[in-house]
């Protein structure tokens, strides 16, 4: 399975959760131990090692916040 | 390691306005990854009228028109006859496009305009606060249908690409939606092909695309795309209504 790495650019994201729902390994959760400069909490990933490099969540975020590479 | 998504170059660097979780900034980077693929962004010119696309003149890297509302298509066509070189289209909401602007788009169709309208379908006024559109669907709740949108007071909800797609001169209709990464492809797709259509000189083009309003909805961004999917899609089938072959 093909890896892949997911940089947010976290000060423009507006929490909306969309990426979350599109991701087929479950691996993006809203941080709930920060907020953002525009008051939100924002997206974020949990355990990259599992990511798939798919693109889903890059495609889906409405604020291009999302970079995905893929190794 | 390669790169699989980038934000579009196409795109400035501007924030986006749009409240979280509005489609209308996926949409717009559809748009700009296509003028981007095409080769075209440098000599393309956009056309925007009212509503919550208004500002989009700050986010594409290409030149920009403002239009008063619902004359975005007599504007565009203005532009490519004078220059016919430019890659000219159009980026019009359903209050806009449907309503005051109904004329324009059916006349520019009839006269099979080379240009490129992109439809969104978000079945409410967004920007002036959520009043019902033409596109609202029966029952819907908006704060001009405060207990849902009734038949015998307003009609039934307009199909606009059904309509459009009986003009001779529309050589290009489909509906798609950007509720999942699959219809997001998809709609990338039909944007492309009437981008192509446009370049080939065949005819106007037009992608109607089903949108959601978090806002005016009063759901969140997620209950959004499901409020599309159980309620927009059964009423707006997807799928292409007229293509350059079919429309021979
Ligand atoms: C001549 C005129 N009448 C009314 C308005 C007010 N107005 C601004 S945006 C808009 C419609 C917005 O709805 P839509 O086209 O569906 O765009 P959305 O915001 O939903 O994307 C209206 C009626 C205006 N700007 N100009
Ligand atoms: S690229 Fe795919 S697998 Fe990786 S975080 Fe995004 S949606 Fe999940
Ligand atoms: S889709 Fe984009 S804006 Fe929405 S929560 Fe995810 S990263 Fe943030
Ligand atoms: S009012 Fe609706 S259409 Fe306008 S930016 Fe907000 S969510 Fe999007
Ligand atoms: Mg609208």
């Amino acid at each position: 399975m093909a890896k892949g790495k997911v940089t947010f650019n976290t000060d423009i994201c507006k929490g909306c959760e969309l990426c979350i729902d599109v991701c087929p390994v479950n691996i993006i959760v809203m941080d709930e131990s920060m907020i953002n400069v525009k008051g939100f909490h924002p997206a974020t990933v949990i355990e990259m090692e599992k990511c798939i490099g798919c693109g889903n969540c890059a495609i889906t975020c409405p604020d291009s916040v999302i970079k995905v590479e893929r190794f | 390691m390669t790169i699989v998504y980038d934000k579009s170059k196409g795109l400035t660097d501007a924030e986006l306005h749009f409240c979280p979780g509005c489609t209308h900034g996926t949409v717009h980077k559809l748009v700009a990854e296509v003028l981007i693929e095409l080769d075209v962004l440098d000599r393309s010119v956009g056309v925007v009228p009212v509503g919550c696309s208004a500002l989009s003149y700050d986010y594409f890297n290409c030149d920009m028109q403002q239009a008063s509302h619902g004359r975005a298509p007599a504007v565009a066509t203005g532009i490519k006859r004078v220059n016919p070189e430019l890659v000219v289209w159009t980026y019009q909401g359903d209050g806009d496009l449907a309503s005051i602007g109904a004329a324009e788009i059916v006349h520019v169709a009839h006269r099979g305009e080379k240009i490129t309208t992109i439809f969104i379908n978000n079945a409410i006024y967004g920007m002036t606060g959520g009043q019902m559109a033409p596109t609202t669907l029966i029952g819907q709740k908006t704060t001009t249908s405060q207990d849902g949108r009734t038949v015998e007071h307003s009609g039934r909800p307009l199909k606009v690409a059904e309509m459009l797609a009986t003009i001779d001169g529309a050589k290009f209709v489909e509906r798609v939606s950007v509720d999942s990464p699959a219809n997001i492809r998809k709609t990338k797709k039909a944007i492309k092909k009437a981008f192509e259509l446009q370049l080939s000189g065949e005819g106007f083009g037009i992608v109607e695309i089903l949108s959601t309003c978090p806002t005016n909805w009063a759901l969140t961004p997620r209950d959004s795309i499901k409020w599309l999917r159980d309620n927009m899609m059964p009423y707006y089938p997807l799928g292409n209504l007229r293509s350059p072959e079919e429309a021979k």
